[in-house]
């Protein structure tokens, strides 16, 4: 089918959901507006979020815009562009509010206020001591996030296309033009024709065989715009949070920390006192990780084996239950243990994906170093990098930028859909997409895609994840080589039209085995340890070198090409990162 | 450890009837049964077909028939399930592929009952109060993630694919009984129709079924309550 659109978003997740409800309220009566979603919009992965949601409302005690703003930046390593930060710090207040006048239930402290909690990296007066910044409901905020926005597009009618799976992006003649979409149902191909598009298909965890990440987060969006020419930027930054329940990878989330866990090696210590003073178990995401691992190569895992444990029992039945009502589910279905009686043992997990697609602060992609906007063309969310994340994301702020940003890009869009005439097309929009899929169903090359990506995953844990050298990123390289070239023999045993899964993973892993080059690739480059990206050969940050965005894109002769551009600093210089 | 997966297949498409399909596998006790199902299809046979995503029990894409009882595969683990599995699509739905069951009814009961909050008294400019013990009013129903184990549980769902469901009626509680909701009367209306509330028989496989652990009948109760006491 052809379909005809203004506003085309794809993904509906949190990102997804919010811009398209904006779009409904601003320019709903008007205008068309569509959202695709390979799933169901409440499967989405926002719902998975459990901590909360950053924002300085003071419920508790006194905090500013300017504090979360600070924290942000010192969070991100001082990569994160401090226009976008300090926009994105002062909206949150007000988004907090929209989403409760929206009906989200927020857990209440006794004055009926919405309740807040202490979070990694949150600090009050610029670094003194842990904040209660974190809104949360219990340890399901995501869920109460995504549901509230579901109902409020539900109440204001927007249009969707449930389980349709976005293949590529249509450009031509300099302007985004629409996309075409797979019908899971019957494996139908369609082509949606609108003068704007909007990526908010989350992120790409499952490239790492431990994850907290959803089987369907396989960064489509983002190898889609990679595959249509717009460079990646800060690719090597991905976040491996500290608290996964050991080889599960789910999550435990660090408001489990910030209701009063600790950390605890084999000795039984509190080993982060070690590493971050100040705050402690609090500390960022990076530094807890590589602090997890240090403990553990120097013997002090438990019983000295590859994990540690997080302590929640001091906290008593009632906190552990009440406020972390669905981790303690968790750790009692998949572990048999109970928090409330016994340590949970934990190891770091892939959780968040810094980079991807690179915006400005009104969702629009951007080209090139010098932000060159590609008319049409938006993203918002995990797939995308405005950055307000830099090389190491705070936790709650994730929450946070779907909501700002996508509700931003929505602004923008509904200017831009009114001031344009549709785009032209090219001839034959869908024949990447048939191609791909023929080749996937017709060939008889003989690889199976479950073996590939189980490949992958191993590889990139083993040689691109919390600790990188030279030696491990060339080693990743090379075997992601060999992956690729195998990916190019994939057949799919299943030939139907019907809800063909089979074909479906075969192309999600396509996607995944280009990101985790890109990743690589990039990681490589990085001669420094910033955020997330920890080399151990060159264990220092380096601002001469290297206080800047990297960028990178597919050259014409196939091979990657890095670029880089400069970090918008506004009002905090960087300087040394302690806890 | 060895099991056996029994397995019933079926693509409108191809086939005249489902039958079943036996698969043998390695596997932990401490896997779950997601984890066997992706590893058949990964590692035996492409063409069997289910939805997934989350693996963790939030997303609510994964409710079959394991056993006999509604389960988010996901969710149960193999030490808890024997040495031989059967597992079947949620009934009650058609069926689109193998364990893929058409949700558009499903969610057609959701939406029927204005699953959204209902207020338009302008809000104060930060957040409306609501104390913690109106908040605990209906904290149990918001815990539903729409995996529609609860209404495919349901005998009367089964005899008469009309009635409203548990889940929706679950969902028509969360706002109902939300001290800052205006609609309930709306809903009330809805539910009070010939294919409601008045449709339970009080069965309780509901609440066996859901794998959030919400007392789907007390919910249902709850309105039944609120029906007679408040508009009769
Ligand atoms: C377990 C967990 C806990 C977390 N807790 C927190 C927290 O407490 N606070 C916080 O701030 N952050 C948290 N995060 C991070 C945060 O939840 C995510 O980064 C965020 O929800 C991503 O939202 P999104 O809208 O960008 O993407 P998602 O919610 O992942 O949605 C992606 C959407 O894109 C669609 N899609 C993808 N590919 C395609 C395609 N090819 N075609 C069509 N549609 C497609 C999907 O169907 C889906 O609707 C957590 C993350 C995890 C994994
Ligand atoms: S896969 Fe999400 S609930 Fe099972």
């Amino acid at each position: 089918m052809h379909y005809e659109f203004d506003a085309v978003v794809v993904g509906a997740g949190g990102a997804g959901l919010s811009a398209a409800l904006e779009l409904a309220r601003q320019v709903g009566q008007t205008h068309r507006i569509a959202v695709l979603s390979k799933l169901y919009p409440v499967r989405s992965h926002t719902g998975a979020a459990q901590g909360g949601i950053g924002a300085a409302l003071g419920n508790v005690e006194e905090d500013h815009w300017e504090w979360h703003a600070f924290d942000t930046v010192k969070g991100s390593d001082y990569l994160a562009d401090q226009d976008a930060v300090e926009i994105m710090c002062r909206e949150a207040i007000e988004c907090v509010y929209d989403l409760e006048h929206y009906g989200l239930p927020f857990s209440r402290l006794e004055d009926g206020r919405i309740a807040q909690r202490r979070f990694g990296g949150h600090t009050r007066n610029y670094g003194e001591g842990p904040v209660h910044r974190s809104c949360y409901a219990a340890d399901r905020t995501g869920h109460m996030i995504l549901q509230t926005m579901y109902q409020q597009c539900l109440k204001h009618d927007v249009k969707f296309f449930d389980e349709f799976h976005v293949l590529d992006l249509i450009i031509h003649q300099g302007r985004c033009a629409g996309v075409v979409a797979y019908e899971i149902a019957t494996g139908r191909l369609h082509t949606f024709h609108a003068k704007a598009v909007l990526f908010a298909t989350g992120g790409f965890g499952r490239m790492y065989k431990v994850t907290s990440n959803a089987l369907a987060l396989t960064g489509d969006g983002v190898a889609i715009a990679f595959r249509r020419g717009i460079p990646l930027e800060d690719m090597e930054f991905f976040q491996f949070h500290p608290t996964g329940i050991y080889r599960l990878g789910i999550l435990i989330t660090e408001g489990a920390r910030g209701e009063g866990g600790i950390l605890r090696n084999n000795d039984g210590e509190r080993f982060m006192e070690r590493y971050a003073p100040t705050i402690k178990d609090l500390a960022p995401r990076d530094m807890v990780s590589r602090a997890i691992y240090w403990e553990i190569r120097n013997g002090r895992g438990i019983n000295g084996k590859d994990y540690v444990h997080l302590d929640l029992t001091h906290l008593g039945r009632e906190i552990i239950e009440t406020r972390l009502p669905d981790i303690t589910d968790f750790v009692r279905t998949y572990l048999g243990i109970d928090p409330v009686k016994e340590p949970i043992p934990v190891t770091p997990t892939a959780h968040y994906a810094m980079g991807g697609i690179p915006t400005d602060v009104d969702g629009r992609v951007v080209t090139d170093a010098s932000n060159t906007p590609l008319p049409g063309f938006y993203a918002a969310g995990e797939c995308a990098c405005v950055s307000v994340h830099g090389a190491n994301r705070l936790g709650t702020n994730s929450l946070l930028d779907i909501l700002v940003f996508g509700r931003r890009a929505a602004r923008h869009m509904a200017q831009y859909i009114q001031q344009v005439d549709m785009p032209a097309m090219p001839d034959d929009p869908e024949q990447w997409s048939r191609q791909t899929i023929a080749r996937l169903m017709e060939g008889d090359g003989g690889e199976r895609h479950g073996q590939i990506r189980a490949e992958l995953q191993s590889l990139m844990m083993d040689n691109v994840s919390v600790f990188r050298t030279e030696e491990t990123l060339k080693t990743a390289l090379e075997g992601l080589a060999g992956l690729k070239e195998r990916y190019g023999r994939v057949t799919v045993q299943d030939k139907g039209r019907r809800f063909n899964t089979d074909l479906l993973e075969a192309i999600e892993l396509g996607n995944l085995l280009e990101l985790a080059e890109v990743t690589t690739f990039a990681a490589r480059q990085r001669t420094e340890s910033r955020g997330g990206h920890y080399r151990e050969d060159y264990p220092n940050r380096d601002d001469q070198n290297w206080l800047k965005h990297s960028l990178v894109s597919r050259g014409e002769d196939g091979g990657l090409v890095w670029d880089s551009k400069p970090v918008v600093i506004t009002r905090f210089q960087p300087q040394e990162r302690k806890y | 450890m060895q099991v056996r997966v029994r397995i019933r297949r079926y693509d409108p498409a191809q086939d005249q009837r489902p039958r079943y399909q036996e698969y043998v596998v390695d596997a932990e006790p401490e896997d779950r049964l997601l984890d066997v199902l992706n590893r058949i299809k990964w590692e035996i046979d492409g063409t069997l077909t289910f939805r997934r995503s989350c693996a963790h029990g939030v997303c609510g894409s994964d409710a079959m028939l394991i056993n006999g009882v509604n389960r988010l595969a996901c969710k149960v683990l193999v030490r808890d399930l024997g040495s031989t599995i059967t597992v079947e699509p949620l009934r009650g739905f058609p069926v689109v592929k193998d364990l893929v069951v058409d949700m558009t009814g499903f969610f057609k009961a959701y939406r029927a009952v204005k699953p959204w909050l209902i207020n338009d008294e302008t809000p104060p400019p930060t957040e409306r109060l609501q104390s913690p013990s109106e908040r605990e009013r209906f904290d149990d129903t918001t815990k539903c993630i729409l995996c529609a184990s609860c209404t495919t549980s349901c005998p009367s769902f089964w005899s008469n694919p009309e009635y409203i469901g548990p889940a929706a009626i679950v969902n028509a509680h969360r706002f109902i009984f939300d001290s800052r909701d205006r609609g309930a009367a709306e809903r009330l209306d809805v539910l009070n129709s010939r294919e409601g509330v008045w449709r339970c028989r009080t069965i309780f496989n509901c609440t066996d079924a859901c794998p959030r652990g919400i007392e789907v009948t007390r919910a249902i109760q709850d309105v039944k309550r609120l029906l007679l006491t408040e508009r009769v």
